[in-house]
């Protein structure tokens, strides 16, 4: 079954249209690059995508691993396999890192009928995951995000990752404000999660990223549409032209 | 004649018809304060009614009610063991009960340091009165406009008397539990003296408990006196039923290098005031206080601070929180003094608000009075409403609003929790918040009485 079909989706936000028109469709195992120039509409599509209350869909479809994904609070995308890592994670003093994964790891489990997990387990559980990405332990018990550093939070956002398992994860300008080593440390949590069962959206403005997480299909989102869909050959060009020659093309279209 | 006319001639009554009986069984050092105690009174004009520190607090309504007051001391029944338990999980204390502002006098203090005294107030002017003129209503004249007070001192009898001497070292907290029970609505004054000598160090930890369901209003004076070098861990937790209204006073004096560190925990009750007085009087000393205040239904909580950084070099951290619900009122004052000669001070202050419904109100005033110049001092407050963005975040992790809410609550109180260095106080506190948010019974659940009374 298809995981994620987009249907000529149209969406605003304080009244302005951003997306105007897209469609998109990603079967499971499948890494996808959505790339664009700022304005394109990249964080729209991911915050209609998460369920922000803030942007109307006034037109189109998404549809989920068959349900209907517009109908759906935004906890309830989460709990059906939706995960953004987001590009500004929000500090939440007082709230420990530890407390917030348990909470989220339970009402995950319980909307699928689930108990909650075993308290015992939960810490092990969770000490193999920051193994697995590379985490330090120190942050397990520090409040959500407080005092980290750019690098750390976006590591934190795939160690979350690592921990709530999604069927979709979307990478939300993953990139933007990290060194090099940084950016190596979180491709390499993403793509050591990856599952022939799951998918991942990397949105992203420079091709950086997508060196170390090699798309198998690249999007071009420009002026509230996908005007360009290919393999990963498209990165290379992009790198080398720039978006001028996307904006040329779509305008001789026109 | 008016409400408030009608409430200081009762006062005046009882003050004249009852005066051999506040003497009685009572040492001379409290006796003699309470014929200026209550001039002072008269002179301010009673009850506080529209007055700068008491703005935006109406106390008639609860003033304006049938209370007994109980001049002597009548002898209650308490089992320690089955009726009430008041007990921190893995924290060892040494709890000592008053019953409606009396020292109870099945107390029994055992196993601590020989030259420890914690006894009750009447017992303190009898067995100490060295230690009783130097210290007995030596701090609490720092409210120099607040009538309550001085009443306080015109009708007190009775409270907790807790003398440290100098290098000594009580380990164990001092777990002061105050409970109120009677059969009608019951006014009360309890008394209480801290003393802590040169280096000594204490914990002190108070709760506040309803057993029966009446009106209560006590009217509570605390003072404390720390020595050079001494060491103050102060707790007080006020989980009384909405019946029951507090005026509670505490007033510090530190000495050289002392350091007193302050947590006030409101968690549920009728109308409560705190007022804290702080006075630097030399050089080094410094004060760290903390507050929380969780309110819903038609609560209203004062705190009202007054820092006095008499001496140079002394430090002062204060940081109040609140949540408000319903119809609730905060109100948060906090008066910093710099003194001409208090160089180098440092005084930090800072209260914020989380306010869940459009009718909860929070007054918010910080007064800093700054006449040094080499200082630094800051105050903030803010009043605001639930972080959308970070509701958003614990969302898209799976987490419902309700209990996104409920985290993010939490997580504000906590701020203000870490600060209590006990560990497994911090839990119960925790423990106890958590249930205050999610609008459980605030009660410790040994106790018998629910302590939480509808209205």
């Amino acid at each position: 079954m298809t995981m994620l079909k987009i249907k000529n989706l149209h969406a605003s936000v304080e009244g302005k249209e951003i997306l105007k028109g897209v469609n998109l469709e990603i079967n499971p195992g499948e890494v996808h690059a959505i790339m664009g120039p700022n304005g394109a509409g990249k964080s729209t599509l991911s915050s209609v995508l998460t369920g922000r209350e803030r942007f109307e869909v006034t037109a189109g479809e998404i549809e989920f691993n068959g349900k209907n994904l517009l109908e759906l609070p935004a906890e309830d995308r989460a709990r059906e396999g939706i995960f953004m890592s987001f590009q500004y994670p929000v500090e939440i003093p007082g709230v420990s890192t530890v407390n917030f994964l348990k909470t989220a790891v339970n009402e995950i489990r319980k909307y699928h009928g689930l108990p909650s997990y075993p308290a015992a387990d939960f810490l092990k559980m969770i000490r193999e995951k920051m193994d697995l990405v590379g985490i330090d332990n120190k942050l397990l018990n520090r409040s959500l995000n407080e005092g980290f550093s750019g690098g750390e939070k976006k590591k934190n956002e795939i160690f979350q990752m690592a921990v709530l398992e999604p069927r979709l994860a979307i990478l939300d300008e993953t990139d933007s404000g990290l060194d090099i080593d940084a950016l190596r440390i979180v491709a390499n949590g993403v793509n050591k999660l990856k599952k022939p069962e799951n998918s991942t959206i990397v949105i992203t403005h420079y091709q950086r990223l997508l060196d170390y997480i090699v798309p198998d299909v690249v999007h071009v989102l420009y002026d509230g549409r996908i005007v360009k869909t290919a393999g990963k050959e498209l990165v290379g060009e992009l790198e080398a032209k720039g978006y001028d020659w996307i904006k040329e093309e779509v305008a001789e279209c026109k | 004649m008016s409400v408030l006319e009608k409430i200081n001639t009762d006062f005046a009554t009882l003050f004249r018809e009852g005066y051999s009986q506040l003497e009685q069984g009572c040492g001379a050092v409290m006796n003699g304060c309470r014929k200026e105690a209550f001039e002072k009174f008269v002179q301010l004009g009673g009850i506080p009614q529209k007055q700068e520190d008491y703005l935006y607090t109406d106390l008639l309504p609860v003033f304006n009610k049938d209370y007994r007051v109980v001049l002597k001391y009548i002898p209650q029944e308490v089992d320690m063991n089955e009726t009430f338990r008041c007990a921190v999980t893995d924290l060892v204390t040494t709890p000592v009960l008053t019953v409606n502002g009396w020292w109870f006098d099945g107390n029994m203090v055992s196993e601590i340091p020989e030259e420890v005294v914690i006894c009750s107030m009447r017992e303190a002017c009898i067995k100490y009165p060295d230690l009783l003129y130097k210290h007995y209503n030596r701090y609490a004249p720092a409210a120099r406009k607040d009538g309550l007070v001085a009443l306080n001192t015109a009708f007190a009898q009775d409270g907790i008397f807790v003398y440290v001497p100098d290098e000594v070292v009580l380990e164990r907290p001092v777990q002061v539990i105050n409970l109120l029970r009677a059969n009608a609505d019951l006014m009360g004054f309890q008394r209480n003296l801290v003393v802590v000598g040169k280096n000594a160090r204490a914990t002190v930890l108070v709760c506040d408990h309803t057993l029966s369901d009446h009106h209560f209003l006590m009217n509570n004076t605390t003072e404390v006196s720390l020595a050079q070098g001494a060491y103050l861990d102060y707790y007080q937790v006020q989980n009384q039923h909405l019946g029951a209204s507090q005026v509670n006073s505490l007033f510090v004096s530190q000495q050289r290098k002392a350091v007193f560190d302050g947590n006030m925990v409101t968690l549920y009750g009728g109308l409560i005031r705190n007022n804290m007085y702080v006075a630097l009087h030399e050089e080094g000393g410094e004060c760290n206080l903390y507050g929380m205040y969780i309110l819903d239904k038609n609560q209203v909580v004062d705190n009202f601070s007054y820092i006095d950084h008499i001496a140079p070099h002394c430090v002062s951290h204060e940081h109040f929180k609140g949540v408000m619900d319903d119809h609730s009122l905060a109100n948060f004052s906090g008066y910093i003094r710099v003194r001409p000669d208090a160089q180098k001070t440092e005084a930090y202050q800072a209260n914020n608000n989380l306010l869940l419904s459009e009718q909860a109100r929070v007054n918010s005033k910080p007064q800093l009075m700054i006449d040094a110049d080499d200082v630094k001092c800051s105050h903030g407050a803010s009043v605001g409403q639930m972080d959308e963005e970070a509701m958003f975040y614990l969302r898209s992790r799976g987490i419902g609003p309700e209990e996104a809410r409920m985290m993010l609550m939490f997580g504000f109180a906590h701020d203000i929790i870490r600060h209590v260095r006990l560990e497994p106080l911090r839990r119960k506190i925790d423990d106890l918040i958590d249930k205050r948010l999610r609008g459980e019974l605030s009660k410790c659940y040994h106790c018998m009485m629910q302590c939480k009374k509808q209205e």
